[in-house]
């Protein structure tokens, strides 16, 4: 994105012609994130999206998908459709097994610069952004990171406004003079719809024209997180976070415990991380993880923007701390005044107490 | 061992006195190393305080032309402060609106840094991130250097500036001074308030740069000895109170509750409505006055600013005694450095001589009692301000009473609360200590 | 013995976002007082190049495109130890995005590598102001440097072979990659903590002269690829965020008990599935 300006009024005035050549990049793409036989859900999210985007534009929304042929590509195929796609570009091939930025890089560039899409999401992921930014070098076009909406504007032109400065403002940019328009955005920032099974559509299939003599980077290994947990945060239906509220590293013990009772997930603001406290993959926020649980409580957490931005998505938040005026009430949707090391137990207690009654009662 | 670097001097601290030091030495072209904790110069002075001009024109005349100044003070508020009300004086006065105004409030962020600067054009090398953990001496006991928390940390001078502010940790605990005792600092706590400019405009009456100061002491101390004070900033407002910490000790009061009662006084709580707090900040001042200041100098170092307590409680001043302390401290090694004398406790006398010379020595010294009569005399800020706060009320509330005898009323509750004898020793001890 | 590793370190200097405020009344940002700090995750890439140049010879340069104050970043990493600085600053790189900054980096780093070829490049994962993460794989891409992401590890380095391999975060795992010099390296935070440099680090990083190149000095070829004219995407619009409408409401009670049972009720009316919600979690756990 471009440098963000210090007034608002940065956009200078002059309307800009798209160039002739470009006229005829048409449809909105979404990058399928296929890797070890697993789609991303982000991709889903950004399907839901695009097709917002397809019908503003009055074009088709169509998905990319990259890997080796075989069952799990077939099924990304297939629910690319269900989750709304007009058209699947294909390209299969067993370099396109495990994620590395060359031949995936020229895949995708190649799909581009064959069929010409004039919007492109990818989602904001290690793969996505590492994908993203080589390719919009490549294609020396405009590649706004981790938007929080995006929107078609009178012109046509993508609209995509994402937080700067730590997140303190938003900011809305526009790649008027090149195509196609690129965004990546977060997991867990766009809703995702519900899949229609009966869907289905036109797979476009090409090849990739590479060896892997030509490609310099090698897979040694894959070491999947031993951690089962650390995907999850951000797609966990409940979230318990503590933070420097805490108080002592001990009393981490409060947060796992009612998470425990809640089935829910836990995390933390960022000073955990930075004291050592938690693992750097339960960090909430801004520079961490953006989650959208259907209930959050937020124990000894101030609320910084950094934080907020990482979890106001949540349906419904509670949050408990000492001070009245900590700006986490400003977004909380229920508060307490307390102390957190006291009212973490109660809960845990109180859902417990709940809980096996209602298990009783089966 | 590597070889350390040698200096002509090393100066620690870049705050007021600190800079002051340096600028001076690196002018006349000594080879000047001044080492800094924090982060960059004022990272750990993050209060808006109030910055007297003269003291920093005898440095650098034409400091207006660059320094980040926030507002020059054309009106000063001094209140009494009882619970629901106050009593109090203003002076506002068109004619601080003049070329060069006397008095400014600063953010000292940022005044600091931009200070800095005008050491770094000097020549100074100043390095910062970087504590001076203690000072090198000779096997005579003479201080040649310092000890840094870096590797390879000692470095040597002919001679070290100790600027290190109230704490003065490394003068003692070279033993070069006593441990300061809780009865000669005061704890003083402080929050910016943001407001736009046009709402403090608005509320102070005030147009361009102009500024305006509220001093305020009474039960917003909660009987302890102390002040409390508002400055105008540019875009922002500077908070505070004060008190001694033996008083914080004893009455177990915490230095926030008494910010934020002062906070919602109902005479200042409608100053910063709808302002967002930016920043908090407890800071140490140096009371004892007078009668605390330390061994100022010796073989190889001397002592100024804050970490000799340079410090005038009554009239909230200290960035000039500590810029005036530096300068002349300054100015004495310069001229010992040009006459070739060595930096031994005789040649660096003439610091002190300088010193008591100056306007500095002089007020410190005319208020040497002040601070054990305000300590030893609670009431000061207990019953005056209360029977001040109702004398005014009474006389002002009209109500069919004769105001011969509300005068009498009034005088009896100073009579009552106070006795006579204890409101003429009041006087007398005021009086005393102020001469 | 075989040559060290010539290194360049892609750093820049940001304002400290934690303290930047929005002028209520104008919406702009104010930037007055805010104090500038080197990117923090620029410095896990300062400190991986510094281990490797202890390890195996070298040197670190950092670099910086910016404007002219922000030689007190480079300055910065010269006292953590870094052995060259060079400040990238011309009027022509004004309003650059990320496209414009990695031309204008690369031709920078090409001429670094005219007296001897870099080895490795190296950026932080990503700013905190531009927050783009685009930069690094815009180097690579341009100079066609082996493109390595989210490093959290550089296990081995064989400097015969030219082999270098290094350990990427991807999602649900860490891939094992195995490539040749030269590459570009973006490391990930919280992977190794920055040294403390020496006095005489200290000192010698504030007496250095800091080396600035124009865009003529770098060797940039085309000045309409630098700055606003080569930024493909323009900011439209800056705005603060919408304050939600209403604050939180406050669950009362007299014992953290009493407020407990209270949220549980609070909690359990709003959402009626919640604790169906539950039960399904922890029977699946
Ligand atoms: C570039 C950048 C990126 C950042 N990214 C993130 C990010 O992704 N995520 C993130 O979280 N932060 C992030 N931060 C940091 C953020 O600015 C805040 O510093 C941080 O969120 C504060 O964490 P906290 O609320 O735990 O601590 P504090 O702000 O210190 O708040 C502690 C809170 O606990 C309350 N409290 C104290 N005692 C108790 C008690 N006994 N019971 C209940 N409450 C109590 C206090 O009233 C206070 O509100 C980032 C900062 C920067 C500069
Ligand atoms: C709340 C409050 C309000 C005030 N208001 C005013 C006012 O309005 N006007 C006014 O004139 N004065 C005011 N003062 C007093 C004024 O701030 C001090 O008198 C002045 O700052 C003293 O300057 P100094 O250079 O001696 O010490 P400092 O400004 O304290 O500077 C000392 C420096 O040394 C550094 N340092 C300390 N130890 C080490 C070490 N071991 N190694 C390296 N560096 C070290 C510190 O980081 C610091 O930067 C106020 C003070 C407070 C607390
Ligand atoms: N102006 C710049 N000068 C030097 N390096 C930069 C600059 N901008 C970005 N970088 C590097 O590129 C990385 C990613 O930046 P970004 O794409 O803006 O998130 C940063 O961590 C830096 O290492």
């Amino acid at each position: 994105m471009a440098q963000a300006p210090n007034t608002p009024a940065a956009g200078r005035g002059k309307k800009l012609e798209l160039p002739e050549h470009l006229k005829c990049y048409k449809h909105v793409w979404v990058f399928i994130e296929l890797e070890h036989g697993r789609v991303h859900p982000v991709s889903w999210e950004l399907l839901t999206e695009g097709r917002k985007l397809a019908t503003a534009l009055d074009v088709d929304l169509a998905g990319v998908v990259l890997g080796p042929a075989g069952e799990g590509t077939d099924q990304a195929v297939a629910e690319t459709f269900h989750y709304g796609a007009d058209r699947v570009y294909l390209i299969e091939d067993p370099l396109l097994e495990n994620y590395r930025t060359d031949p995936f890089t020229k895949a995708l560039t190649d799909l581009v610069n064959t069929h010409k899409p004039e919007v492109m999401l990818l989602g904001a992921t290690t793969l996505g952004r590492d994908l993203a930014g080589a390719v919009a070098t490549t294609l020396a076009t405009g590649l706004t990171a981790d938007c929080t909406e995006l929107a078609i504007d009178p012109n046509r032109n993508l609209a995509a406004t994402r937080p700067t400065f730590g997140g303190s403002l938003l900011c809305t940019i526009m790649t008027q003079q090149a195509r196609p328009q690129m965004a990546t955005v977060r997991p867990r920032v766009m809703a995702m719809g519900e899949p229609d099974r009966a869907r289905s559509g036109e797979v476009v299939r090409e090849r990739l024209d590479m060896a892997e003599e030509q490609i310099v980077t090698k897979v040694l290994d894959f070491i999947p997180d031993a951690d089962t947990n650390q995907a999850q945060l951000a797609y966990a239906d409940i979230v318990v976070a503590g933070g420097l509220g805490l108080q002592k590293p001990e009393n981490i013990r409060l947060v796992k415990e009612l998470a425990e009772v809640l089935g829910a997930e836990y995390g933390c603001s960022r000073p955990l991380i930075q004291k050592g406290w938690m693992t750097a993959d339960r960090q909430i926020g801004q520079t961490g993880k953006t989650i959208r649980p259907r209930l959050y409580i937020a124990a000894g957490i101030s609320g910084a923007i950094q934080h907020r931005v990482g979890s106001e998505g949540a349906d419904r938040i509670l949050a408990i701390n000492t001070d009245p005026n900590a700006p986490i009430f400003d977004f909380a949707h229920h508060g307490i005044v307390g102390d957190a090391l006291q009212i973490l137990p109660a809960l845990t207690e109180a859902f417990r107490n709940r809980l096996s009654v209602d298990r009783l009662a089966g | 061992m590597t070889q350390r670097e040698h200096f002509d001097a090393i100066v620690v601290g870049a705050g007021p006195a600190g800079n002051s030091a340096a600028l001076t030495m690196a002018r006349e072209g000594l080879n000047v190393l001044q080492i800094e904790r924090g982060e960059y110069p004022g990272a750990k002075n993050v209060q808006g305080a109030i910055l007297y001009a003269d003291a920093l024109e005898k440095l650098i005349p034409d400091f207006r032309d660059s320094a980040p100044l926030e507002r020059h003070v054309i009106e000063q508020r001094m209140w009494m402060l009882d619970d629901e009300s106050f009593v109090g004086t203003n002076y506002r006065s068109d004619r601080f609106n003049e070329q060069r105004p006397n008095r400014y409030t600063i953010i000292r962020a940022q005044f600091d840094k931009w200070f800095s600067g005008k050491v770094k054009e000097a020549g100074a090398l100043v390095i910062c991130e970087t504590t001076v953990t203690g000072l090198l001496r000779d096997k005579r006991g003479r201080v040649i250097g310092v000890a840094t928390d870096r590797d390879q940390g000692e470095v040597t001078a002919d001679v070290v500036v100790l600027a290190d502010g109230v704490n003065a940790l490394v003068g003692s605990r070279a033993g070069l001074r006593k441990e300061l005792t809780p009865r000669d600092v005061a704890l003083g706590v402080k929050e910016t308030i943001f407001m736009p400019r046009e709402v403090i405009d608005a509320r102070f009456n005030l147009k361009g740069k102009e500024g305006v100061v509220i001093e305020a002491a009474g039960s917003v101390t909660a009987g302890m000895a102390g002040t409390a004070f508002l400055y105008t900033n540019g875009e922002s407002v500077s908070i505070g109170v004060g008190c001694l910490i033996s008083d914080f000790a004893e009455s177990e009061v915490r230095p926030y509750y008494l910010l934020e009662r002062f906070k919602a006084h109902p005479a200042i709580a409608p100053l910063i409505e709808g302002g967002e707090v930016k920043e908090y900040a407890a800071h140490m001042l140096p009371e004892g006055g007078y009668n605390a200041i330390p061994q100022l100098y010796g073989d190889g170092w001397v002592v100024a600013g804050d970490a000799a307590q340079m410090l005038n409680a009554i009239h909230r001043e200290g960035s000039n005694l500590a810029m005036t302390s530096g300068r002349i401290a300054g100015e004495t090694i310069a001229a010992a450095k040009a006459k070739g004398k060595p930096m031994t406790a005789s040649t660096l006398k003439a610091y002190k001589r300088a010193l008591d010379d100056s306007f500095l020595m002089k007020d410190l010294k005319k208020y040497r009692r002040l601070p054990k009569v305000l300590h030893d005399n609670k009431h000061f800020f207990t019953d005056y301000p209360r029977l001040l706060t109702h004398a005014a009320e009474t006389m002002l509330r009209v109500d069919g009473v004769a105001k011969r005898d509300k005068e009498k009323a009034v005088m009896g509750s100073f009579r009552s609360e106070r006795g006579l004898r204890g409101l003429a020793s009041d006087v007398l001890k005021m009086s005393r200590a102020w001469r | 013995m075989s040559q060290g590793l010539n290194m360049v370190v892609c750093i820049k200097q940001v304002p400290d976002s934690a303290q930047i405020r929005v002028h209520p009344v104008t919406n702009t940002i104010m930037r007055q007082g805010v104090p500038t700090i080197i990117n923090p995750y620029d410095l896990y890439a300062l400190e991986a190049a510094l281990a490797l140049r202890d390890k195996m010879g070298g040197t670190v340069t950092v670099l910086t495109m910016g404007p002219p104050m922000a030689s007190t970043a480079l300055r910065k990493a010269l006292g953590h130890g870094a052995d060259r600085a060079i400040l990238l600053s011309d009027r022509f790189f004004a309003g650059a995005d990320t496209l414009a900054t990695s031309y204008a980096l690369t031709a920078a780093i090409r001429k670094v590598g005219e007296t001897t070829p870099v080895d490795i490049v190296f950026t932080g994962k990503q700013t905190i102001d531009g927050d783009t993460a685009q930069v690094g794989p815009g180097i690579a891409r341009r100079m066609e440097l082996n493109q390595l992401t989210y490093v959290s590890a550089i296990p081995a380095i064989d400097r015969e072979a030219g082999e270098i391999t290094v350990h990427r975060r991807a999602e649900g795992g860490v891939q094992v990659l195995k490539t040749k010099l030269p590459c570009l390296i973006t490391m990930l935070e919280a992977t190794n903590e920055l040294r403390r440099g020496s006095m005489p680090d200290m000192l010698r990083a504030e007496r250095a002269d800091i080396e600035t190149w124009n865009a003529e000095a770098a060797g940039v070829e085309d000045i309409g690829k630098c700055g606003m004219k080569g930024s493909p995407t323009k900011v439209s619009k800056v705005f603060a965020p919408q304050p939600r409408a209403e604050k939180a409401a406050m669950i009362e009670g007299d014992t953290a008990q009493a407020k407990a049972l209270s949220a549980l009720d609070v909690l359990t009316t709003a959402d009626p599935k919640l604790i169906q919600v539950i039960a399904r979690q922890t029977a699946a756990a």
